[in-house]
């Protein structure tokens, strides 16, 4: 690779990286003025005007508080759980098109640290891997409401990984690619995908609720039945990393369902808006950027809104929703999908 | 580069199913189990096989072991309450263990000589591997899905029959 390339991968990283943490901490405030919005209350307004300096605060207090290891715990396990929940939070970004291409003296960057031709399958793979992080940490804490936290965050993740990734088969399908800049280009000059694949839409969203352990499928860490799921022993910065971990995977995943689905950073008549205004190269693609993070910021926002409206399933009701119902519409979205591009002459 | 990355992959692979013997507990087991199974997707990656690779960590890494660790858990196995097999059975299994090493390493003999050669190098890539397994390899390719159906479907009769004996 060369070196003006290079380095500008590298401070795309550190950029994504400092993004990711932007993001999470101010999600945790956007997620207390929401519920507080909901249940109409004021929120946090004490720290900084309108109390915007709060997860700071909230920050500093994680930091300060006394770390409590448990005695009969599994020590190397236990410092794990939390790193593997962090890790894998932040892998996933990597492959996301954030924007069109960049001139920067006479070099062209696409705003997109790397393109894989194998995007989408890294993308399973990683959330895939996101259940380790929690297990790992419920089961080394020795405690049977951690243990349960745990087991229950496997056998959810696992369950609706299915659905997941049958909605992602219709959608290769209407696609033709795997590379998700090719995806996030495709949709700048014809329809959004949602167009395309409504159903697997809705289906994909489903399922991203159910890997992000958010309400209404928060059991594994359901706090009316068992303490606090899988970080009930966790303490100072250690529950700082899975909280935190938590609302990364909720930017990142609202960005891959965004670039999926909704066009990622296109918007409809931006070529007609661009060459209006006049804008550059440059000016365009960060104007693209900013609207990806506004879909982004919509999606974060309505995770919250969920999460504050609905009250969570019951475990069998979960299942019943992720094997009867989700996996056959699922299978017969993948069908339709198939005879629909048969019968329009897609596939010979 | 490609060399290095090589042994380095090897060694961590080697080093990490030997942990998966010599671990006391069995979740370390699963977890060095789980490293072998990345170090082994880096070789694939190697071999240009990046399909291979990532359904292979996709699979074995984020469901099977999942499982592995989900059954593991819910036993909560320790030292104490582990069975102590008696010293003839231990012995039996080294044998039987040794015997089919022996067999594998016979089966190895005289590869050595034959070049390897990849007739194409893209092979490895989604589109290409597609192609070619839904196309000259269709009927087995099929054969091998209704395998795994039956499977499944014979694991749902287990699991039903158990259901309506408990009733």
């Amino acid at each position: 690779m060369e070196t003006p390339v290079l380095i500008f991968k590298c401070v795309l990283v550190v950029a994504l990286f400092i993004v990711s943490l932007l993001v999470a901490m101010y999600s945790t405030y956007a997620e207390r003025k929401v519920a507080a919005f909901l249940q109409d209350r004021l929120g946090p307004n004490r720290a900084g005007v309108f109390g915007l300096l709060q997860p700071l605060a909230d920050g500093v207090k994680m930091f300060m508080k006394e770390e409590i290891i448990p005695n009969v715990s599994n020590k190397t396990l236990f410092i794990l759980g939390p790193c593997l929940a962090m890790i894998t939070a932040l892998m996933a970004g990597v492959l996301i098109p954030w924007g069109g291409n960049l001139e920067i003296a006479g070099h062209v960057f696409a705003l997109q640290i790397t393109d894989l031709n194998i995007g989408i399958l890294y993308i399973f793979g990683v959330t895939s891997l996101g259940v380790y992080g929690i297990m790992i940490g419920g089961w080394a804490s020795n405690n049977k409401y951690s243990l349960f936290g745990a087991i229950r965050a496997s056998a959810q993740m696992v369950s609706y990984e299915i659905a997941m990734g049958l909605a992602i088969i219709a959608l290769i399908m209407t696609t033709g690619t795997m590379s998700l800049s090719e995806i996030a280009h495709q949709q700048g000059s014809g329809y959004a995908n949602i167009v395309y694949q409504p159903l697997g839409f809705l289906i994909f969203l489903i399922c991203v609720f159910a890997e992000l352990n958010r309400a209404p499928f928060d059991m594994p860490e359901s706090e009316s039945e068992l303490v606090g799921g899988y970080h009930t022993e966790y303490s100072s910065m250690k529950l700082g990393f899975y909280l935190f971990a938590e609302y990364i995977n909720m930017f990142i995943s609202s960005a891959v369902l965004v670039t999926f689905y909704l066009g990622g950073y296109n918007f409809p008549f931006q070529a007609e808006l661009n060459s209006m205004l006049g804008l550059s190269t440059n000016a365009a693609t960060l104007l693209g950027t900013g609207v990806f993070f506004l879909k982004i910021f919509f999606f974060i926002f309505f995770f919250m809104w969920v999460r504050w409206t609905l009250p969570r399933f019951r475990y069998d009701q979960l299942m019943k929703l992720g094997w009867q119902s989700l996996i056959p519409i699922s299978i017969l979205n993948v069908l339709i999908t198939g005879l629909v591009m048969w019968f329009t002459g897609k596939i010979n | 580069m490609t060399q290095y990355a090589f042994y380095f992959l090897a060694f961590v692979s080697i080093l990490c199913a030997l942990m998966v013997v010599f671990s006391k507990n069995p979740i370390h087991s699963v977890l060095y189990l789980v490293l072998t199974f990345f170090s082994i997707a880096g070789q694939y990656l190697l071999l240009n096989a990046q399909f291979l690779a990532v359904v292979h960590i996709v699979v074995y890494s984020g469901a099977i072991m999942v499982l592995f660790l989900f059954v593991l858990m819910l036993l909560n196995l320790n030292t104490e309450a582990e069975p102590q097999k008696s010293t003839w059975l231990k012995f039996a299994a080294v044998i039987s263990g040794g015997l089919l090493l022996i067999t594998f390493v016979a089966s190895l003999k005289g590869s050595e000589n034959m070049a390897l050669v990849q007739k194409n190098p893209e092979i490895g890539l989604t589109a290409n591997l597609g192609k070619i397994l839904f196309n000259e390899f269709a009927l087995p390719f099929e054969i091998s899905s209704i395998l795994l159906l039956s499977a499944m479907v014979g694991a749902v009769m287990l699991s039903q029959k158990e259901k309506e004996a408990k009733q």
